[in-house]
This record gives C-alpha cells, structure tokens and sequence, in this order.
C-alpha cells in the first residue's frame, strides 16, 4: 500500500525557520551541546554552525567526542543540555524532520549482514519514505553508479570486503538526496584509491548539503574541507579553515600543529 | 511498512529461521502423537493444545531473542534509529513482524486439524478459540521476549532471561504447584496465583471458553510489555 494513502489531507507544516538575510544557508546550528555518561562529560558545550556548501572536518583524538557530537545532531542521543537545529527543527522536538534531511553514515558503517546490497538499500530507500516504485529504482541506480556497487549489488553484505561495506553505508547515507551529511569516518579502513574516490564523491555533492565528517586523517581535511574544527576533551578547539590552521605554525605540517594542540591539554 | 517486511523477510534469509519451524513443527506433532492422539480415540486436538504452552516457552523466546539484541550488538540500532521512523513504529513493526512469523509456525499444525476433520468430527468451533488462544499466548510471550532482548546485547541471554519468565508465569498457577502449596498457603492466593498464569487461561481457551479474563489477561499484558519494551529502546 502507497504510503501516501493515509496521508494527513493538510499541507505540511512549513519550515519554521526566519529566512532573514544572510542565514537562510544555515543548515545546521548547534548550541551548547552537552552529554554526559554518567559522571563523564563526553561533550562539554560544542556549539557551531554549519551553512550550505560547507564542508566540515571534525577532527579530534580518540574518544574526544566527536562521534557523540554526530549522534546527537542525528537525533541517536539525546543531549544532556543544549540544542541542536537542523534546516529549522529542534532535534528534541521535531526528531522526525530532523531525521528526513539527514544522512547517516555511521562509524561501524553498520547494515544487515544477510541482506544482499539491493536489499539493503531498497529498504532503507522505503523507510525513508520513497515509495513510488520507478522513484525507487532510479534512486538505487544512481547510488550504485555513485559508489561503484554494480559488481557486487547481489551479494550479501556480509561477503563484502571491508571498503565496499563501507561504501554500501555512504550508499545508504546518500540514498534520499539529503540536505544534511553526517559521516563518521567516511575514509577509514579504503586502500588510497578508494580514499580518493570517497573524497572525490563527497567534494562532488557539496554545493547543494552541508556536510560534516569525521576523521583521523589530517591530509583528508586538507584535501576537500572548507572548515576544520578540532575538538579534544568534549570542548572545541579550534574553528577556523584549514588554511588558517596551517598558518598557527609555519612550516610545520597540519599533523604537527594537531599534535600540538591536543597534546597542550593532556598535559594541562 | 518496510521495518515489518525487512524483520519478517529475515526470518527467511538464513537457515535459522526453517530450523526454528522444522523443529518446533516435529515438537507440537511428536508430542501430540505422544501424547495418544490416535490412542484417545476422540476427535479433538486436546492433545495438540494441552503441552502447547510448554513448547510456545521455548519456542517463542527463540523466535525474540533476535529482535533487538542482534541490532544492539551489530551497532544497526544506529541506523534503524537515524531513519524518520518513530520508536512506536519500529517497537509494534517488530513485534508483528515476529508474530506473523509464529503464525506460520502455527499454521504448520493445521496438519493435524485436518487430519481430525478426516478421521472424525471435531468441533471446529472449539479448535479455532484453541488457536486463538495459542496465537494470544504467543503474542504474551513474545512482548516478554522483546523487552529481555531489548535490554541486552546478548542474544542467549535475553533467550534465557525470557524462557525463565515465561515458564514461571505458567508455573505460578500449575495444578502441581496448587498441590505443592497446598497445605501451607491460603486458598485465596493459590487463586490469585491462577488467575495471572498462562496454563488456565489457555486451557480454558482450548477448550472452546473464550472468557473476557483470559482476553484481556493476554492483551494488557502484550499491550504492558510493549510499552515497556518502548521506554526501555527510548532510554
């Protein structure tokens, strides 16, 4: 049965968001993100806000954070404290919209070990709601072609090496169009070439989406990010380009500043 | 609704699913056939729903055991709970996604049914609140399945947990536990204990009484364990 068939017969509720001048780009807004694990605090007031175009490179050593951050803004976690606005919603309040206009790539690029790649993918193109048949198909083969599945979108996951599983999870990410990108570790465990051609699809889809992505690999946020934030101990860093970063040391490498400032806090 | 056609699919994507069925269909009809099916002479499936309960235990359990376990465990609740689908949703989607898989399950006994219906003349009346029954039975069993797989990583140990609820909550009112408590407890708590066991209220479901008390036993519990089960993943 088409989903639409029990459909509220009233216009949906508009996007609250003011477009005043100079912030109807704003995707993402997140203000003083706090969560606690019981007597941890794994983010301690993570605020930033991302606009359309962007692309932002989460960086951070292990542990600091920042896929905690990502689950919140997804709506996975639940802040202690603090909000985060996605296109206008309250994931709090509107978890639901919040959802629609993101893609999720989470960091054990997690599906259904038995299901083939296809499978996978239609179902997770209906539960996000696609369910005109010829919308589905389209969807499925522009994702395939996206990813390079093609070879393997009859095989069962669980068969599947480590770089196309993970390709399978940007697929799934990527399937609805979304407005919003969240990738934990979009590049980790792809040989170099693979690595490129992530980044290649991931530069290619960034003037219509914010995107933020995490990572451990300093050259990857040199390479496609227009935006780096370091995050250490649950509270930001640094917020600036990645040019910028650069510029703190001359000379030295992105690795060496990054060692630098997250060590200082260690040791603090 | 895709969650229900994904979770019901998957029973059928690897061979665990048929195992289940093959193994539990062998137990009903073993035990049925055990039990004097042909020896009683008579018409009738008693000897099908008398040790139903005692099988739908462990049955049932092992049908659950995956629904939120396997997810917890395989980091996929991030995925399932990252799409535009409500908790309520994905809770009752689940949850009947496994019944209609236990539903098949029952079916597969329609054998003997129609076996009865060649030999004899059974009440078929009778025989059908005997599957209603079974079917409200294994949907008690299954809420409690879900919430113990639910609360772990561990698919054995919500299989556990659950069997051990389930078999306790139709001891709690057995004829053998009555004669064991018999002398020392007061005759109002042995009915007490009657009235929120599994093995009267659907022995009097299989016996053609569909009461109002055994209905609504079967379904606040359901409807209370889902519940559970939705703060419990909300959590």
């Amino acid at each position: 049965m088409p989903r639409g068939a029990f459909a509220f017969p009233f216009p949906r509720k508009p996007n609250t968001w003011d477009p005043t001048p100079g912030t109807q780009n704003k995707m993402v807004t997140v203000d003083r993100l706090v969560k606690d694990y019981g007597t941890l605090r794994a983010v301690d007031g993570v605020s930033f806000t991302i606009n359309k175009g962007d692309i932002l490179g989460f960086l951070g050593p292990n542990g600091a954070g920042k896929s905690t951050t990502m689950k919140m803004i997804t709506g996975f976690l639940t802040p202690t404290s603090g909000t985060a606005t996605v296109d206008g919603f309250d994931v709090a309040k509107d978890p639901i919209e919040v959802k629609k206009r993101i893609g999720y790539l989470p960091e054990s690029s997690a599906a259904y070990p038995e299901m083939t790649v296809v499978e996978f993918l239609t179902y997770v193109a209906e539960a996000r709601g696609i369910a005109d048949k010829d919308e589905l198909n389209s969807r499925l083969a522009d994702v395939i072609v996206k990813c390079h599945l093609d070879s393997v979108k009859y095989r069962a996951i669980e068969n599947l090496s480590k770089g196309y599983r993970q390709r399978v999870g940007v697929a799934q990410a990527i399937i609805h169009d979304p407005q919003v990108l969240i990738l934990d570790e979009p590049t980790d465990g792809l040989d170099p070439n693979q690595k490129h051609e992530v980044r290649k699809l991931i530069q290619a889809m960034s003037a219509d989406k914010a995107i933020i992505l995490s990572t451990h690999i300093l050259e990857e946020v040199e390479a496609i990010c227009n935006r780096v934030i370091i995050i250490d101990q649950g509270k930001v860093l640094v917020d600036e380009t990645p040019a910028a970063f650069k510029a703190r040391k001359p000379g030295a490498t992105i690795d060496e500043v990054f060692r630098e400032l997250t060590n200082k806090t260690v040791l603090a | 609704m895709p969650i229900f056609k994904k979770e019901f699919l998957g029973y059928f994507r690897s061979p665990v699913g048929y195992v289940i069925l093959a193994v539990f269909h062998i137990m009903v009809i073993g035990l049925a056939l055990y039990s004097g099916y042909y020896s009683r002479n008579e018409a009738s499936l008693n000897s099908l729903f008398r040790p139903l309960p005692w099988i739908l235990i462990v049955f049932i359990p092992a049908v659950g055991m995956r629904l939120w376990a396997e997810e917890k465990r395989s980091g996929s609740i991030e995925l399932l709970f990252t799409l535009p689908i409500s908790p309520r949703t994905a809770v009752v989607a689940k949850f009947l996604a496994a019944l209609a898989f236990i539903g098949i399950g029952l079916c597969l006994t329609f054998s003997l049914a129609m076996t009865t219906g060649y030999l004899g003349n059974p009440d078929w009346g009778v025989i059908f609140s005997g599957y209603i029954g079974a079917m409200l039975t294994a949907s008690a069993f299954l809420s409690i399945t879900a919430v113990c797989s639910a609360l772990t990583k561990n698919q054995v140990i919500a299989f556990v947990i659950s069997v051990m609820i389930c078999l306790f909550a139709t001891l709690m009112g057995s004829d053998w536990l009555a004669q064991f408590l018999g002398s020392s407890a007061p005759t109002a708590l042995l009915d007490f204990l009657r009235l929120l066991s599994f093995e009267q209220h659907f022995a009097s479901m299989s016996k053609g009484l569909i009461d109002i008390s055994a209905l609504s036993f079967y379904l606040v519990l359901t409807l209370a364990c889902l519940g559970i089960n939705m703060i419990v993943i909300e959590r």
